[in-house]
């Protein structure tokens, strides 16, 4: 088991008290050790690590760093399969933009994390590879989509992760974890070799045990990348840049819609905790209103499968991943190809996103959900103009049980209530740990900011969590 | 737009090509019918005069200079094709012969 964060570890190398190859060994051994267990990768190659360590650069900001990444994201010559049949064979032919970046920062690119298929799961067990399992929480599931991401981190397998978040898959894993997982503005960083669900929420952030290594990672990944034209051109700060300073006088708003009896004890509690440390820093908590906080869930779920059905449509068994064999003509090997290759999630938001797209359909669904996301959009401008930030919950509980099959596919999509919003208005949000009764399983907090607020988002982040400490 | 509306998963899938089982066609309808019959309740927020959300940020044309780079060679780009003959992908036919 691995401990010990970026900063400590780039302590460590730059010191000497450790090369990068002894760190990169250590990290191979923890997964040897731990993955079988757990199931958080899917695949590592520590060839290719140690090849990039021994040519590691400690001048830079990440140099020597292991970094694990989520099956999503391309790397380069590896694997990038998103946890599905369909990619089984698939080897990346280039870098995704944040990995790209990763390197160019020093850090390695080690290790790629399981997921729900093609990122489409709360509780990592729609992968085709196997569930992972919770090191926090023994006989629960991790959350997701980021599960191997979050559980990698938690498990002391990896000092930080990248994972990618279109409706809480990084910081809803991170809270059943008690990790850390920032989902940046929507356009902060490329989504160039992120492999597409839905594009206009899609966006890649760490999974950190931190808040001062998820500002490390930003720095490193954040900025305009001319292969994405939805990538942001906001100049790129410092997101270090507020950590250690103090939040007197910041107006933090709490929604009054989430303070509902669909939270679990354990997160009324997390949620009284934090209003707490937060007034006792010296911010002053607004009680906030968010009109259409109920609309988010049925909104979400109909772009984020019309997006998907559009985007998944390219799995095709023509030009890469899995071909069904045996088919009588073009149509045919679509269909057996597409069957076989994708599992159940996966068919059943095609599906829905095909329906709600089809003709006849399309105004009473997608335009109107697209109408009712201004709404909840304008909710959240709205909220800014009094409040500095936003406290909310990250899921109602701590992590269900592994397979609970009580929850049928719509109850598993209500549980991202609180998630959603950020990615529905593109804003930056953060999932933090909150302190937890011995035996008890983690419970995150979340904050949200405005767009490219993440300065101000981690540094009222890291107070907080160094209150909790 | 009736609560009671039912999708008609069979249909649907030819539409998206899965060709799914009658296993999977049951219960994906039964699953969809319970979202879809949950998603009705958009109906109740009026959105009259919003203007749709299509992304979230104004985002305007990117467009740049139409210069040649670089790209994946042929051999790259066919790396991952399940089937490939002569540095082409290679599918199954799809004009009928002449007779």
């Amino acid at each position: 088991m691995l401990n010990g964060t970026i900063t400590y570890w780039r302590q460590q190398l730059t010191s000497g008290a450790i090369t990068p190859t002894e760190l990169v060994q250590e990290i191979a051994r923890s997964m040897e050790e731990r993955n079988p267990d757990i199931n958080a990768y899917l695949s590592w190659d520590t060839e290719a690590a140690l090849a990039a360590a021994a040519q590691a650069d400690l001048s830079k900001p990440l140099g020597g760093i292991p970094i694990a990444v989520k099956d999503n994201i391309a790397i380069l010559g590896q694997p990038t399969r998103c946890a599905s049949r369909m990619l089984e064979n698939f080897i990346s032919p280039y870098d995704a933009t944040a990995v790209a970046r990763l390197n160019a920062a020093g850090a390695i690119p080690f290790g790629r994390t399981n997921m729900d298929e093609f990122a489409m799961g709360s509780y990592g067990q729609n992968s085709a590879f196997g569930d992972t399992q919770n090191p926090a929480a023994p006989g629960h599931v991790p959350g997701g989509s980021s599960s191997g991401s979050a559980a990698a981190v938690a498990g002391g397998m990896a000092i930080a992760a990248l994972g990618s978040d279109t409706g809480g898959s990084i910081r809803q894993p991170a809270s059943h974890c008690g990790v850390v997982g920032i989902k940046p503005t929507y356009g902060r960083v490329s989504r160039y070799g992120l492999v597409a669900f839905a594009s206009s929420l899609d966006q890649i952030g760490p999974i950190t045990q931190n808040v001062e290594d998820a500002a490390l990672i930003l720095n490193a990944i954040c900025g305009h990348d001319s292969k994405d034209s939805t990538s942001s051109r906001e100049p790129v700060e410092d997101f270090t840049a507020g950590l250690g300073k103090d939040i007197k006088g910041l107006r933090i708003g709490l929604p009054k819609e989430y303070l509902t009896s669909g939270n679990s004890p354990a997160v009324a509690t997390a949620l009284q905790q934090s209003v707490q440390k937060l007034t006792e820093l010296g911010a002053e908590i607004v009680e906030i209103s968010l009109p259409h906080a109920e609309a988010v869930v049925a909104a979400y779920y109909i772009i984020a499968c019309a997006e998907a059905s559009s985007n998944l449509s390219r799995f095709d068994g023509i030009r890469y991943g899995y071909r069904a064999a045996g088919t009588n003509g073009l149509d045919d090997l679509y269909s057996k190809t597409r069957e076989t290759g994708f599992g159940p999630e996966v068919k059943r938001r095609i599906i829905l996103g095909t329906y709600v797209l089809s003709s006849g359909f399309y105004d009473a669904y997608y335009a109107k959900a697209q109408k009712v996301r201004s709404l909840v959009a304008g909710d959240f401008a709205a909220a800014f103009g009094q409040v500095d930030l936003i406290l909310g919950p990250v899921a109602p509980t701590s992590a269900p049980r592994l397979h609970d099959d009580s929850m049928t596919p719509l109850q598993t999509y209500l549980a991202d209530i609180y998630t959603i919003p950020a990615n529905r208005a593109g804003l930056p949000g953060i999932s933090i740990p909150c302190p937890v009764a011995e035996g008890q399983h983690p419970v995150g907090i979340q904050l949200l900011a405005p767009h490219f607020a993440e300065t101000r988002l981690l540094q009222a982040a890291a107070a907080l969590e160094k209150a909790f400490s | 737009m009736e609560a009671s509306t039912l999708i008609d998963v069979a249909y649907i899938a030819k539409l998206a090509k899965l060709e799914l089982t009658a296993e999977e066609t049951a219960r994906f309808s039964e699953d969809l019918n319970q979202v879809l019959a949950y998603v009705t309740q958009l109906e109740q927020w009026d959105t009259t005069g919003v203007e749709p959300m299509y992304h979230p940020l104004p985002v305007f044309d990117a467009l740049r200079e139409d210069t040649p780079g670089s790209s994946l060679s042929n051999e790259a780009a066919l790396a991952n094709a399940p089937a490939q003959e002569d540095g082409q992908f290679r599918v199954p036919k799809v004009v009928e012969s002449a007779h």
